[in-house]
Formats: structure tokens, sequence, C-alpha cells
């Protein structure tokens, strides 16, 4: 017992993440933490998306189910499990069955490596960010299969463009991606890493985020990221393969109930994973903001406020709306339930001004700010564009990005290499 | 690949047979889908996901209107008639009065006149705005279409404050109109175009030079004048072709003659020009409506028609611009008070003939386009 105490206690001193450093306990107490934030954040995601839409189209979106529609993701998480659980009669079993766990699978295996804060990731491996373009590609078996398995015209053709695209897209994406890695290697030893944790300090190191570096040269890959994540996630501009208009809902049309839910849990988790990905990559990951202009202790004292600050305006928007509720007697367990969600929320601000807690968290809340950076604008995009053709998806991925991330990769090593022997 | 040009009828027969040795994939889009506007169903050939050739099967909204106009009354059918292109009601509803009084030969007095060339302005408005929206929805922005229906709202709000309905008004009567405009009634039409015109600024700014947009939009579903004169093809799809064909100036009907406006074509026939076409038709609206009720005159809203209307016996062919092209309506009178034969000639029927024409070579995703493109409604096709 005093062994096991031990072992568990062992970790607490460590500088490292529990996966390198080898702690069983606190590798499973991560997973599942890294597992409940992940769908937490998918469900919040559902919500703010709709909503955010909605404003953006002069709706309001879901209002009814508890106040301003807080709880329609639960409801619709319910209603999703409840529902029929529908194969087609011509269906291949086993295969319509096993697809939609590969391609959760893939999403969420990927957690495994992204670095929320020095110690704050499952585990550090030195191929970080080859697991995770590695991994996060598996998730494309799993569509074809289930296009392929639901035996019928619309899912196939689904299957085929999503397929295409998101191999074509995957080149550009690795060739950005090369370009970030090369940067690392700009220290005293020259030597790289491709560890995920190692790219941010090396950022920390050099004093500049990477999408700064070699101005505009990493701007670029950056950019080209940007572009192809958005294609390797199969969303808006770039949702052919799930163009409602044209194939009612692709590689997912024959699915139903808690299949499409997991369909639908991978997709957003696949979108929170490739922005970890971007921000790690280009965004500094777990660093503050502005770190060479606003630095010293004073600036980085203000900058740890800015956790509880932000969750303390979260609350002030939930109190003001608490007060412009109808007063009808009807809405008295939703204005009380608008308010409790206020007080939550400005409790937790409040617990993130204890310097000790801010300490431990403000890595955590810098990186998931700005990936929820990222999905704003995976929200924006769906509110502003209209969908690109397949053709011409194909001829934007090899003719155009494809060339523009060589060039960068070139010009990249030119400059690096040019750096290092100076 | 078969050859374009000739194609074999579809035989659905053996196509499951020999569905997995040929290269050809039949894909049935309709009658229950999301981009096809209603219930037109549409049996595509695809070569992978290049267009062989199409076949439309229509007639899943057939409600059979112009048999229901040969056991009708004159007046009894006046309602009938907005039901078919129900997104612009009130045009249907001026084609048939004028067809009826032409075979009266009343006229409608001045002042009725001009309200119905408000109304029916502020309908092809109407109709262009549900067309933008649906139109960018099948493209993908989905954004467009909440603008447009917030704004078509208020015209709705205008028709509903003038004859109580919204949709299908059945505004106008044989020999002029039921109601006199109500209070306010000019104000408030000044004041909705100067809210529209912003607002055309807005969606334009949304779509005109958005790269996607035009990418998917520009060369799509060409048709050329020639094309279109031989399919009878009319409206802002013929006119994007080139061809200056507007009945409100070609062959003037209510008081057209007397508004100053243009008449919008485009060079190409694309989808791109179809899409300026209506913008500017939109924009060309408004000035006529600016027009028109600067310029309302006093008086009677009725011309003197009979209780009970028995035409002389004889035929009648009129047809008027509606926002999607030549509405007609063929009226036999054999002296009694009902028709002898109603016949319509609907936009939305003769232009989904340009369909497989229009789609031949393209890739799926431009099917969805075209058929946005062509502003069909399938009340009208079906009747």
């Amino acid at each position: 017992m005093n062994a096991l105490i031990q072992y568990i206690e062992s970790y607490l001193t460590s500088d490292k993440t529990p996966g390198a450093a080898g702690n069983m306990f606190w590798a499973f107490v991560y997973i599942m933490l890294v597992f409940t934030g992940l769908s937490v954040a998918v469900i919040a995601m559902n919500w703010l998306e709709r909503k955010i839409l909605a404003h953006m189209q002069v709706r309001l979106g879901p209002m009814r189910v508890g106040p301003h529609g807080l709880l329609q993701p639960i409801a619709d998480a319910l209603k999703l499990l409840l529902k029929e659980d529908i194969m087609p009669a011509e269906a291949d079993s086993l295969v319509f069955w096993a697809a939609p766990f590969i391609v959760v699978l893939a999403a969420f295996s990927v957690f495994v490596v992204v670095p929320f804060g020095p110690q704050h990731a499952i585990t550090d491996m030195n191929i970080g960010i080859l697991f995770m373009l590695g991994v996060s590609s598996l998730s494309v078996l799993g569509i074809v299969m289930a296009g392929w398995a639901s035996n019928s015209h619309y899912p196939l053709i689904g299957a085929l463009r999503s397929s295409a695209q998101m191999v074509s897209y995957e080149v550009a994406m690795g060739l950005a991606v090369v370009s970030a890695i090369l940067m690392t290697s700009l220290n005293a030893s020259g030597t790289g890493t491709l560890s995920m944790i190692g790219i941010v300090e090396a950022q920390k190191a050099q004093g500049e985020w990477f999408v700064f570096k070699f101005f505009p040269l990493g701007l670029i890959a950056f950019f080209i990221f940007a572009v192809a994540m958005v294609a390797e996630t199969n969303r808006a501009p770039f949702d052919l393969a799930e163009a409602e208009s044209e194939l009612t809902a692709g590689f997912h049309t024959e699915y139903s109930g808690f299949r499409w839910s997991l369909f639908f849990l991978a997709e957003y988790s696949a979108m929170i994973a490739v922005s970890s990905i971007a921000v790690t990559l280009w965004l500094g990951g777990w660093l503050r903001p502005f770190p060479n202009w606003l630095s010293g202790p004073a600036w980085s004292a203000i900058f740890s406020y800015v956790p509880g600050v932000t969750f303390l305006f979260f609350a002030a928007i939930c109190f003001y709306n608490t007060a412009r509720m109808p007063k009808h007697p009807y809405f008295r367990i939703q204005t009380l339930g608008l308010g409790a969600f206020g007080a939550v929320l400005g409790l937790i601000g409040l617990i993130l001004f204890i310097p000790a807690v801010s300490f431990r968290i403000q890595d955590i809340f810098w990186f998931s700010a700005k990936v929820a950076g990222f999905m704003y604008l995976y929200i924006w995009y769906r509110g502003t564009f209209p969908r690109y053709r397949f053709d011409q998806l194909m001829k934007m991925g090899w003719k155009v990005l494809l060339p523009m991330g060589l060039g960068v990769l070139i010009l990249t090593a030119g400059v690096a290499l040019l750096q290092i022997k100076s | 690949m078969a050859d374009q040009n000739t194609l074999s009828p579809l035989d659905l027969e053996t196509h499951d047979k020999t569905f997995l040795d040929a290269n050809e994939l039949v894909i049935n889009m309709g009658p229950q889908h999301p981009a096809t506007h209603g219930v037109l169903r549409v049996i595509l050939r695809l070569d992978g996901e290049k267009v062989l050739g199409l076949e439309c099967v229509i007639g899943y909204l057939h409600r059979g209107v112009e048999k229901i106009g040969e056991h009708r009354t004159y007046t009894m059918f006046n309602p009938y008639v907005d039901r078919m292109d129900y997104v612009a009601a009130v045009s249907n509803g001026l084609g048939y009065c004028e067809a009826v009084e032409k075979l009266l030969n009343v006229e409608a007095p001045p002042r009725a006149q001009h309200v119905r060339v408000i109304l029916t302005e502020l309908n092809r408005i109407a109709s262009h705005q549900l067309w933008l929206g649906t139109h960018a929805l099948d493209i993908g922005a989905i954004t467009p279409l909440f603008y447009t229906f917030r704004d078509r709202e208020e015209i709705l709000k205008i028709y509903e404050k003038y004859c109580g309905a919204r949709l299908t008004t059945h505004a106008f009567r044989i020999g002029g109109l039921q109601y006199e405009t109500y209070a306010g009634f000019e104000k408030e039409v000044k004041n909705f175009l100067n809210f529209l015109k912003p607002k055309i600024d807005e969606y334009e700014e949304l779509l005109t030079t958005n790269r996607i947009w035009v990418e998917r939009t520009k060369g799509i579903g060409k048709i050329s004048a020639e094309d279109c004169i031989a399919l009878g093809v009319t409206g802002p799809v013929l006119r994007a072709s080139g061809v200056k064909w507007d009945l409100r100036k070609a062959q003037p009907y209510a008081n057209y003659k007397n508004f100053d406006f243009e008449i919008p074509t485009g060079q190409h026939g694309d989808t791109y020009d179809r899409y300026l076409v209506r913008m500017v038709e939109m924009r060309q609206s408004v000035r006529i409506i600016e027009q028109a009720v600067d310029a309302l005159p006093e008086g009677p809203i009725m011309a003197k028609v009979p209780k009970v209307m028995k035409p002389p016996v004889g035929e009648v062919y009129h047809s008027i611009e509606a926002p999607k092209g030549e509405l007609g309506y063929f009226i036999v009178s054999d002296g009694s008070t009902q028709p002898y034969r109603m016949r319509v000639r609907p936009p939305s029927f003769v232009n989904l003939q340009a369909l497989d024409l229009m789609c031949r070579g393209q890739l799926v995703a431009d099917v969805i386009a075209v058929i946005g493109t062509l502003d069909i409604v399938l009340g009208e096709v079906d009747r």
C-alpha cells in the first residue's frame, strides 16, 4: 500500500509528462482528464457553433432547451442515444459496425501527444508530430469503410471524395509541417526535434513563435497548414464529402443514432486535434502571447490574471442575460439556471485568481484559448464561404498549396542553413 | 464513354444487372432531395463525377390546375393561379387578370394599373430574393439565405397589410383591384425601397467577388442564345445569354411603357451572368416601383365588369414577364361563364427543358448549381 502511494506521489516532483516518466497511474488519470475534457469541449463546441452561426445569420439559434439553449447539446445527445439503430439490409454489417469506431479511435488517439503544458501531456514521444499526422490520417480508412459498407451510391461518392481529398491535402500539410520542424534545429547543437513539447520549447528558446520566424516564410507555411487542416477535417468550404445539397450527407448518409453521433464526435475532435497541431507548431503552444514586447515579471503577473478575468467576463455575460430574462413566472427556472451557470463560471474565475492555481493552469488556458480561436475560424468559414467543387479542390491542393509548400520548405531550409553557418 | 450526342434512352430494367461492368453510374436525385427545390426527380447518368446525361421526371406536384380552370367561372379560377408559382403569386394573378380583361375587352383604370405594377415588381424582388438564397445555399453558402429571407419578410408584410395574405395573395381582380391601398401605403413602400437598396449591396458583397462563388458559377451551365430560343427558354436565363427580350419592353402590358427602366443582359450565358442579371433586375425593379409610387394617380380602382362574366366567343393569348420568364395564358371562350379551354405556359416548365443541355459534360456539383440558376418552382412546372 505504501509502495503504491509512493508510486503515485513520486510523479508529483517530476517535471516530465506521466508517459515519459513511466508513471502508469498518472498517465491513466491524464487519459481520463483529456477524454472528459475533449467530450465537454465537443459538447460546448456543438452549442457554440449553433449559436455563433445563428447570430451571423440574423437568427437566435437554440433558445428553448435551458436558458439560451444551453442544454440543447445534452438533449441532442440523449435523442441520438435513444434513436433506433438502423443498419441497411444490404450493408456489410461487420464493416458498417467497425467504421465509426475506427474514425473515433483515430480522432481520440492523437491527443496522446498533444501538449497542453510543459508537463501536461499524456506522454512526450520523440516522434510526436509524426504520430499525430499518422494516426489522424487513419480516420480516412474508417470513412472509406463507412462509404463502402453502406452499399449505396451517395455514401460511396462521399467516401471517394473524402478519401481523395484527405490524401491529397496531407501532402501539402506534411510539407508545411516539415518547414516548421526545420526551424526547431536553429540552436547551438543544430539538432531539431519531432517531439511536440520539444517544438514549443524550441520556440521558447528562440524567443519567437514560428509563425513570425523568417518572415514571411513561417507565415506562409502556417497559412498552408491552416487551409489544409480545414480540408483535412472535411469542413466548410471543403465539406464536399458531406455536401448536403448534392450528396444528402455523404459517407454517413446511412448512419443513424449512436453510430452517427460517433462520426459527429470524431469530426469535432479531429478539428480540435489539427488546431492543436497548428497551435503547437506555429503559435507557441502553451506560451502566453507577447513574450518579447511585454516581458518582465510585472507583465507576467498581469497575464496570469487573464484566465480568471476571462471566466469572470463570461460570468458577467451570464448575469447580464439573467437580468434581461423575461420576468414571467414561466421563465423562473430558466432564469435561475442561467444565474447558477454564471455563478459557477464566476466561481471558477475567482479560483483562477489564486496564485498557486493560476500558476499551474495558465499553460492549459493559453493553449485552449488559441485552439478556441481556431474553432471560431471554423465556424466563421462555415458562415461565409460557398463550397468548392471537387476538381477545384484538387486543383487547389495539388497546383497551389503543394508548390507553395515545396517552395517554402526549400527557402526555409536555405535560410536556416545560412543562419547555422554564420 | 458514350458519345454525348447519341445517348440511348435510359433503361432502368437492365441497369442493375450491368451495373458492375459498366463505367456508368446511375444516380437518382430526388424527388426527396435537399437541392431539387421541391419534388423534381432527376435521373443522372455519371461517369465518375461527370454528367453524361440526365432525365427529369416531373409530375409529383400535379394538381390539374388547367382542368380546374375549365370547371370554374372566370372569377372563381383567379385564386387558383396563385398556387402555381407560389413564390410569385402576384405575377400569376396579373397575367390571368389581364388575359381575361383582354377577352372581355375592358381595361383596368390607371390607378389600379399603377398599384398592380408596384405589387408585381415587389413580387419580382421577393422571387429573386428567394432564388438568391436557395441558389447560394445549394452552392454551399448558408448565410445569404437568412439575409434574403429577412428582407423578403418586409415585402410579405406589405402584402399582408394590403390584402391579408402573405404568399398566395389573390391581390388583383378581373377589371382592377378589390381593395383600395391602405393608409400610408406609398410611404411604407418607399421606406422599404430605401431599406432594400443597401441590402442588395450586402448580398453582392457576400457573393459577387467571392472567389469560390465566382469559380463555382463562371462557365457553369452555359447555354447559347440560339439554344435558348430553340428551346423556348425565357426570362433571366435568356437575357443572360445576350438576348434583350423582356416582355415589359417588347410587348408592353399593364402600363410598363410609362416607366423608365433598363433590361440587363449578360454575354456568356453562364450561371454567373444569370446571377448578375437577376441582381440588376432587382435594382431595376426598385427603380420602377419608385416611379410608380411617385406618379400614383387618383381615381377609381375597378373598371366596369359584369357581375357574371360571359366573354364573347373567341380566344386570347396573353403573356407577361414573370420573375422566371414568359408566363402566358391561353383562354378559349365559348360564350359561357366558364372557359372552354384554359392553358398556362409556365416559364419554369419550359426553362427546365434546358437542364439536360446545360448539364452535359459538367460535374455532379454543377447540376445543383444549374437547377438553382434556372430558378424553377415545381408548383409551376407540374401545375
